[in-house]
C-alpha cells in the first residue's frame, strides 16, 4: 500500500485533542474512590504543563450511572448534559475535559444522537431553556482526561524522576493496561487508536519507560455492569468478570495494572481482596496482589509526587511493591495519616492477604 | 398497546436494531452471556420477529436485566446493531408498563431508584461516601471501612473538598444547581419514571406480603437488594439442563 493510503487508513484511529483551555467535569466514582487522581490531574496540567483548566462548582453528575442502570430516562440525561454544556458556554470554553469514562461515552452518544436526529437537539434545547433558562453550544472538542495526559506524555517524560524501570533489575516494568469499555467500544473514532488499537494508556507506559503486557482477556470488561454491581445480590457477575481477567493476566507476571476508567481500578483493586477472602487465592508474583493504578497516579509517581498525596492509601491492594521496584522513597508511618499528619487510626487489614502493615 | 411500535419510538431501539442475521458474535463477546443464562442474539431475534406475545414475555422476563451495558456488542456486530441499546429500550418500556416487577432482577429497580436515582436529584452525585455503608459494601474491604469511618480526614488529606463550598472533589452542590436538576427531572419525565417504579413496586410488595410500615417498604427494598434465587447463572442452567 502506498504511504498516502496508509496515512488515510490510520486517520480513523487518530483523535484530535485540544491542547489548552479546558472545561473540567468530574466523575462521581472517582471523587469517591480516587479523589487524589483528579487533584493530581489538575496539578499536572496547571503546575507541570502550564495549561488553563477551569472547574465550575455548579456542574453536577451527568447521571450516567442512573442512565445505565435504567432509572434515569434518555431525555433527562440529555438535558442534564445540556446543562453542563451551558455552564461551559457561559464560561467561554469550547473544549470539554471529562474525568469519567461513563460520562465520556454519554457525551459521545448524546452529541451523535443530536447529529443524527436534529429534532432531538431542538427538543433538549427547549427542555433546558424551560427548566433553567439556559442555552448552550455543543463543545468543539471532547477529550477524556486520559487523552490529555496521553497528548502530553512526552512532556511528562521529560520531567520524570522515576521512570517505569525496575531499579533492582534495570529492566522495564511490565504493565497491564485496561481501557474502560465506554471509552471507545461504542464510538471508536472518539478514542485514541479506536476500539481495535486503543493506544491511550500504551502511549503513556512506553513513553515513561515501561513495557506493555498483552494477554488474552485484555479487552474484557472489568465487570462493573452498573446494576450488576449496584445491587448486592448481583455482584457475582462483577467479581467473576474481574477474576477472568486476573487469571488470564497472571502468567505474564505484571508489575501493575493501569486503568483509565473510574470504576475499573476500584473493582480490580477490591476484587483481588475479595477473591483472597473467598478462595484464598492471591494474585501477584510476590503474593501481595497486583497494584492497580489510575493513569494520574502513575503519572504522579513518575513525576516524583508523594504517594500519599496521590491517594494510594485508599487502595486495598498495596501499591508498595511497585513503589519499591521504581525506587521511590516513602514514609510508611504517614500512609494512613489525615491532613497535616494527624493520626486517625489504620485499616484493620491492608493488602490482599494477611499482610499486616 | 402494540409493544413493537412502542419500542420503535425509542431512539435507542432505532439505533440498536437495524437488521440482525443472528450470527451470535454479540453473544460470543458478551460478559453477561458468560456469567448468566443469557444471549443477546436471542433478544435481537425476538424483537426483530415483532411477535407481540414473545416481546411481552421478554418485558416480564429475568433475561433483559442480565446485560451490564458495557456495549462490547456494539464494536463487534457486523451489521451495526447494538443489542445493549435494544436492552435499554426494553428496560424502559418494562418500567413504563410495570412489567419489571414480574422478575426478581427487574424488581431491583426500586433499590436503584432509591439509592442512585435519588442521589442524582437531591445531592447532584450518583454516589456519595455516606452511601458506601460497609455492611452493604463488604467488598470495599477494611480500607473501605477505614475511609467510611474517617471520611472527612481521608478526603481532606488527598485534596478533596468534601461537603465544602466552591470547587473540588465531593464539594457540596449549591442548592440553586440542585433546584435546576429537580426542574429538569420534572420537565423531562425523570420523575414520571421514578413514580412508576414506586407505584408498581408497592403493588408488588403488597402481593408478596410486605407492608408499607413506618419506612416506606424498606423491608421490601432490603429483600430485593439481597435476594438471589441462585437460578440465574449459566452454571445452574447447564447443571439442571442435564437432568
Amino acid at each position: 500500500m502506498k504511504r498516502e493510503g496508509k496515512i488515510q487508513v490510520w486517520k480513523d484511529y487518530q483523535k484530535e485533542i485540544a491542547d489548552d483551555h479546558y472545561f473540567y467535569v468530574r466523575s462521581c466514582i472517582r471523587q469517591n474512590f480516587f479523589p487524589g487522581s483528579e487533584q493530581t490531574f489538575l496539578r499536572i496540567l496547571r503546575s507541570e504543563l502550564g495549561k488553563d483548566i477551569y472547574e465550575n462548582p455548579h456542574h453536577t453528575t451527568c447521571s450516567g450511572i442512573g442512565y445505565h442502570s435504567d432509572v434515569v430516562p434518555f431525555d433527562t440525561i440529555q438535558t442534564i448534559v445540556a446543562r453542563q454544556f451551558a455552564l461551559m458556554t457561559e464560561a467561554g470554553y469550547k473544549n470539554l475535559a471529562v474525568s469519567c469514562i461513563t460520562s465520556f461515552g454519554i457525551y459521545g452518544e448524546i452529541i451523535e444522537t443530536w447529529k443524527e436526529f436534529p429534532d432531538e437537539l431542538e427538543k433538549i434545547r427547549n427542555y433546558l431553556k424551560k427548566a433553567t433558562g439556559r442555552e448552550f453550544e455543543i463543545p468543539q472538542n471532547v477529550a477524556h482526561a486520559s487523552d490529555i495526559v496521553y497528548k502530553f506524555r512526552e512532556d511528562i517524560a521529560n520531567k520524570q524522576k522515576f521512570p517505569l524501570i525496575n531499579q533492582q533489575t534495570g529492566k522495564p516494568l511490565k504493565i497491564v493496561e485496561h481501557i474502560g469499555c465506554h471509552y471507545s467500544k461504542m464510538f471508536p473514532d472518539k478514542g485514541v487508536g479506536g476500539a481495535e488499537f486503543p493506544n491511550v494508556l500504551v502511549g503513556m507506559i512506553e513513553s515513561w519507560g515501561g513495557e506493555v503486557v498483552d494477554y488474552p482477556e485484555r479487552r474484557h470488561c472489568c465487570g462493573f455492569g452498573f446494576r450488576q454491581y449496584l445491587v448486592m445480590s448481583n455482584r457475582g457477575y462483577s467479581v467473576s468478570n474481574s477474576r477472568k481477567k486476573f487469571e488470564s493476566m497472571e502468567p505474564y507476571k505484571p508489575d501493575a495494572i493501569l486503568c483509565n476508567c473510574p470504576g475499573c481500578p476500584m473493582f480490580m483493586d477490591r476484587w483481588q481482596y475479595v477473591i483472597e477472602e473467598m478462595e484464598g487465592k492471591t494474585y501477584g508474583e510476590s503474593g501481595q496482589g497486583i497494584p492497580v493504578l489510575t493513569y494520574e497516579e502513575l503519572a504522579g509517581l513518575v513525576l516524583g509526587y508523594d504517594p500519599w498525596d496521590l491517594g494510594l492509601q485508599m487502595h486495598q491492594t498495596n501499591c508498595e511493591p511497585l513503589l519499591d521496584k521504581m525506587g521511590i522513597q516513602y514514609d510508611a508511618s504517614l500512609k494512613y495519616a489525615g491532613k497535616d499528619g494527624k493520626l486517625i487510626g489504620k485499616p484493620m487489614m491492608v493488602g490482599c492477604g494477611d499482610l499486616e502493615m | 398497546m402494540e409493544l413493537y411500535l412502542e419500542l420503535s419510538k425509542d431512539i435507542r431501539f432505532a439505533e440498536g436494531l437495524k437488521s440482525c442475521m443472528n450470527c451470535g458474535i454479540c453473544t460470543a463477546i458478551c460478559p453477561a452471556a458468560e456469567f448468566y443464562d443469557y444471549g443477546p442474539r436471542i433478544i435481537a431475534g425476538i424483537v426483530q420477529s415483532k411477535d407481540e406475545k414473545r416481546i411481552e414475555e421478554l418485558l416480564k422476563s429475568e433475561t433483559i436485566w442480565y446485560c451490564g451495558e458495557c456495549m462490547s456488542c456494539k464494536t463487534r456486530c457486523p451489521r451495526g446493531n447494538t443489542p445493549g441499546l435494544i436492552i435499554m429500550a426494553l428496560r424502559s418500556l418494562s418500567q413504563e408498563l410495570g412489567f419489571f416487577t414480574e422478575s426478581e432482577k427487574g424488581r431491583q429497580q426500586l433499590a436503584i431508584k432509591r439509592t442512585v436515582g435519588e442521589n442524582v436529584v437531591y445531592k447532584g452525585y450518583c454516589v456519595l461516601p455516606e452511601s458506601l455503608i460497609p455492611e452493604l459494601h463488604p467488598e470495599l474491604g477494611p480500607v473501605g471501612e477505614w475511609i467510611y469511618e474517617n471520611s472527612e480526614e481521608v478526603y481532606k488529606r488527598v485534596g478533596a473538598n468534601y461537603k465544602g463550598d466552591g470547587e473540588g472533589a465531593l464539594r457540596k452542590i449549591p442548592q440553586e444547581s440542585l433546584d435546576e436538576i429537580y426542574r429538569i427531572f420534572e420537565i423531562t419525565g425523570g420523575f414520571d419514571r421514578f413514580d412508576k417504579i414506586e407505584h408498581f413496586s408497592k403493588i408488588k410488595a403488597e402481593t408478596m406480603g410486605f407492608s408499607e410500615g413506618e419506612d416506606d417498604y424498606s423491608d421490601y427494598v432490603n429483600h430485593i437488594f439481597t435476594t438471589n434465587n441462585g437460578k440465574h447463572n449459566r452454571q445452574y442452567f447447564h447443571s439442571h439442563a442435564k437432568l
